[in-house]
């Protein structure tokens, strides 16, 4: 046996060697690709800030609107907040509803497939949404406004005259809700999913019908979940960009309530994508600084969101 | 090619938590050397150590000496990859690579140290390796079928035709037989007293019988309560401790009184 | 849906076990019955409305409200809730289907229309009116996604390795967090840092398609390091140890073990993420521009791309309109079938050359 050396290594006698270059240099990439993720978000804020700045030391005459860097963010962080919340009020309580319908009331066998076939809502690409919501969904939409308005017109979302092209804050909202709702329902399928099953069981073994389980155990266990879900959710919406910039009919500069008139206030995203084409100097120094707005409010919608869920799998147990 | 091994007063220490406290022992060349004692002694602990693969456990150390025929390994110069080249082993379940067929997983050593040799030595050593396996026969006509295909028993001989393939020094088997039925198990069992003639091995098993059947020497480890570090209480000839051992503790534990 | 399952609930059909409290209860048939009326109702609606979707929604509320309605008057209020909230959540399923349906049927029926051979063999140079076509978007959009595939793949599944493999620690925790918050920054955020960054050295009319691999890649790394991330950890434990105690380095293990049993897993993983990222509108208007032109320097001068064009051919649709909106139509069924293509070839990669590693 001693004459054969299968391992190639025929000139290791002993135990020494160093065979750890190999090692060294595989885990140094790694560990490289690790920091560049570090460097790649700090070089986001580094270079939006460089290229903003100059709009926020400039002449406020000559920033859009003339009236200075704050005035041109304040009015489009306020549009892209209420349209986020809009979309957020519509799909929240839908991403719940489907949540649980994936992963207590659909059969087991079908329940990844309807799980897939929502994920599917999420790989439609923005733009195919934005076609969808001007030709499709707006119309369909518009006829209800004559109806809000007539009957809700003494709230100031219904105040304003309808508009009969549909493409309002109302239809913006509906489209960011469907877009959003892939991201909550499956946060919320799988914190539903993580009930102890002890519980559910002990609840039903007292005589609770289904309902009465889902509210004993269910929704109390799965909160905080369902919380860090919409805020991701908010993130994306708050984000969105080309559905918004196609489907609503914006006045950068405008801080409006109204849902269903023409006159709507706009987005940051969108006004960004709508603007950069036609803006030149300082004004897309402007555009930049706004989308250095967006990226710190987005950051801190997403950060508080982990921070919930790495809050909840430290104090549930549910995933130990 | 079958080596001794000395260990000198070798703790182990996961973080601040001493599993196992001061054992020394010498395991002779071409021997077979059974561990056995209740669960959680640290007798699992104490033969990852022999080969370094305690290491993997992110907190894990040692304290003492372990030497291969005199090489110390855990010098400051020695490799833990070289180390474990040279002192192979065998889990407690079956674990073939779920990507390769059986033949690539013989060889499986022999390449991933990146290894090239002619095809014609490469079949010389997956078929002396599952011969020694005593594999060969069950599986020669489907050298070409993924590991995962075979049975629970041949998978693990398959694993061992994987450790021999690569010629260790010594084979360290880690209750080997703990997922098998008791067909498989005698395989194995079989396999181990063949295997003797050229390798030093050492096996842990929870199985008193098997320790009694397949082993030359015996060492006894146990655990005075919970939390408490594990120690080797003796190690004799297997027949001394399974007839008359020194130590009450060993009598208790082998004639099934306690453990 | 009809199924309710509590332990209480007694056959439907049969008596009451004798010393059990009788309910009396509704069959499958007038259950199902119900909601055949309600979505009937629904459908007349939506006859006289003029519009399917009106009907769609009406006949579900119709089931919303006669089902448990009626339930509430025969089985009591507990059971009458517990069918209110049945029906509840599945037309919250139903309602989420909806969108997905009129959204392919849309782009179906608009689409077909330039669906043609022209649109996929030319471009958009000199065209005024009808004809003209997308190639160049086409081209555009394979260039940019491969490139940004070609370098999101390598850094993500580099990342994932040092967060399984290697990493501990701050360093760790901190990578992970910042993966998590890079999955949600808004693509346009993307666009403008590759703006920012190139225009920096190249003047502030920068635009051109590596520019846009750039942005996609930011998009792209975070959704890579996930998918691969899970995949690594679903590798057992026991392959790296047997391969370690062969004597193979650590490196190597990963190389030729860990990373070929998790193969089809990354493999459609990285697929889902390019059916990400391929979508992408905002960051190339920004930073890839767009032309009419085809062109296969990814260095220089701005690139079309599908996204791109689809927004562009709708927003800018020329005189007359109408074979602008087609051909936005045509390149958006051009990207729902890429993207549904690529969905779907993920998840036949992943079901056929899944390993099973336990």
């Amino acid at each position: 046996m001693s004459t054969q050396a299968p391992s190639p290594d025929t000139t290791m006698s002993g135990l020494g060697g160093n065979r750890r270059l190999g090692d060294r240099l595989f885990s140094g990439a790694a560990t490289a690709a690790g920091v560049l993720i570090l460097l790649a978000l700090a070089g986001v804020f580094t270079f939006l800030v460089l290229e903003g700045y100059p709009a926020l030391v400039a002449d406020p005459e000559q920033i859009p609107g003339e009236g200075g860097i704050v005035a041109f963010i304040a009015p489009l962080l306020f549009g892209t907040v209420f349209g986020a919340v809009l979309a957020l009020l519509i799909a929240l309580p839908l991403s719940v509803g489907i949540g649980l319908f994936i992963s207590h009331y659909a059969p087991r066998r079908v329940a990844s497939t309807l799980g897939y076939v929502i994920d599917l809502l999420a790989a439609v690409p923005s733009v195919v949404y934005g076609l969808w919501g001007i030709y499709f969904l707006a119309p369909q939409i518009a006829g209800l406004f004559p109806w809000l308005h007539d009957n809700l017109g003494f709230l100031p979302f219904f105040s304003q005259s309808p508009s009969g092209s549909g493409r309002t804050m109302m239809t913006a909202g509906v489209v960011l809700a469907v877009m959003i709702l892939p991201i909550m329902t499956a946060v919320n399928r799988e914190v539903f999913l993580q009930t102890p099953r002890l519980q559910e069981e002990a609840a039903l073994a007292l005589g609770a019908t289904r309902l009465e389980m889902i509210l004993m155990t269910v929704l109390p266990f799965s909160r905080s979940g369902i919380m860090s879900g919409a805020m991701l959710g908010l993130g994306r919406a708050l984000g969105e960009t080309i559905a918004v910039a196609m489907v609503l009919s914006a006045y950068p500069g405008l801080v409006s309530l109204n849902l269903i008139g023409s006159q709507n206030s706009s987005t940051v995203a969108a006004n960004i994508a709508l603007k950069f084409p036609e803006y030149t100097g300082l004004e897309v120094n402007a555009l930049i600084a706004s989308g250095l707005a967006l990226f710190v409010l987005t950051f801190l919608v997403n950060f508080t969101a982990r921070a919930i869920i790495a809050r909840r799998a430290e104090f549930s147990g549910a995933n130990a | 090619m079958a080596k001794s091994i000395d260990v000198t007063d070798l703790s182990i220490y996961y973080g601040d938590f001493l599993a196992v406290e001061k054992v020394s022992m010498t395991i002779e060349p071409k021997s077979v050397t059974a561990l056995i004692g209740p669960s959680g002694c640290g007798k699992s602990t104490f033969l990852r150590s022999l080969n370094r693969m305690h290491e993997v456990i992110p907190g894990a150390r040692v304290e003492g000496k372990v030497s291969l025929s005199g090489q110390d390994v855990y010098g400051p110069t020695v490799d833990a990859v070289s180390v474990r080249r040279h002192i192979g082993m065998v889990f407690q379940r079956p674990n073939p690579f779920p990507t390769m067929s059986i033949y690539e997983n013989v060889i499986a050593g022999v390449r991933l140290n990146g290894g090239r040799l002619p095809k014609a030595r490469l079949d010389e050593v997956v078929e002396r390796s599952l011969r020694g396996a005593n594999l060969w026969n069950e599986v020669k006509d489907r050298l070409d079928r993924p590991g995962s295909g075979l049975s629970g028993g041949q998978q693990q001989r398959l694993c061992i035709a994987r450790a021999i393939a690569v010629e260790p020094d010594v084979l360290l088997m880690d209750e080997p037989c703990s997922a098998l039925d008791p067909i498989s198990t005698l395989a194995i069992e079989d396999l181990i007293a063949d295997l003797k003639a050229n390798y030093t091995i050492v096996i842990v098993t929870h199985n008193m019988q098997q320790a009694a059947r397949v082993s030359d020497r015996t060492g006894f480890f146990n655990i005075e309560a919970t939390g408490q570090p594990g120690r080797l209480v003796e190690m004799d000839d297997t027949t001394v401790i399974f007839s008359r051992p020194s130590q009450q503790a060993t009598e208790d534990y082998v004639s099934g009184r306690f453990g | 849906m009809t199924a309710v399952n509590a332990p209480t609930e007694t056959p439907t059909e049969t008596d009451a076990a004798p010393g059990l409290e009788s309910h009396r209860h509704l069959g499958t048939g007038a259950t199902w019955g119900l909601t055949g009326a309600g979505l009937a109702g629904g459908a007349l609606l939506g006859l006289l409305a003029g519009s399917w979707a009106v009907g769609a929604v009406a006949g579900l509320l119709l089931v919303l409200v006669a089902l448990p309605g009626v339930s509430w008057r025969v089985e009591g209020a507990r059971r009458g809730k517990d069918r209110a909230f049945t029906v509840v959540v599945t037309v919250a399923f139903l309602l989420a289907l909806l969108p997905l349906l009129s959204l392919i049927y849309s782009t179906l029926t608009n689409g077909l229309a330039r669906f043609d051979p022209e649109f996929f063999t030319s471009d958009m140079r000199a065209v005024l009116g009808e004809g003209g076509g997308a190639l160049h978007a086409i081209v555009g959009t394979l260039l940019i996604t491969g490139s940004a595939t070609l370098i999101s793949v390598p850094i993500g599944i580099m990342c994932a390795i040092y967060l399984v493999e290697y990493g501990k620690g701050r360093l760790a925790r901190m990578v992970t967090i910042l993966v998590d918050v890079m999955t949600g920054i808004p693509s346009i955020v993307a666009g403008l840092f590759a703006f920012a960054l190139f225009s920096i050295f190249f003047g502030p009319s920068i635009r051109f398609g590596l520019g846009g691999a750039v942005a996609l890649s930011l998009l792209m790394v975070p959704v890579v390091v996930r998918s691969v991330e899970e995949m690594l950890k679903l590798v057992a434990n026991e392959l790296r140890e047997a391969s370690y105690a062969l004597g193979v380095p650590r490196w190597r293990t990963i190389v030729k073990v860990v990373l070929p049993t998790a193969g089809a897993g990354i493999a459609a993983g990285v697929t889902i993420a390019i059916a990400r990222v391929i979508g992408e509108t905002a960051p190339l208007l920004i930073i890839a521009g767009s032309t009419t032109n085809l062109d296969w320097n990814i260095f220089e001068g701005r690139m079309m791309t599908l996204p791109v064009f689809t927004y562009e051919s709708y927003m800018i649709p020329g005189v007359p309109p109408e074979p602008g909106v087609d051909r936005a139509w045509a390149a958006a069924l051009t990207l729902m079938v890429i993207v549904m293509g690529l969905n779907l070839a993920a998840r036949l990669i992943a079901r056929l050359f899944g390993t099973k590693s336990r």
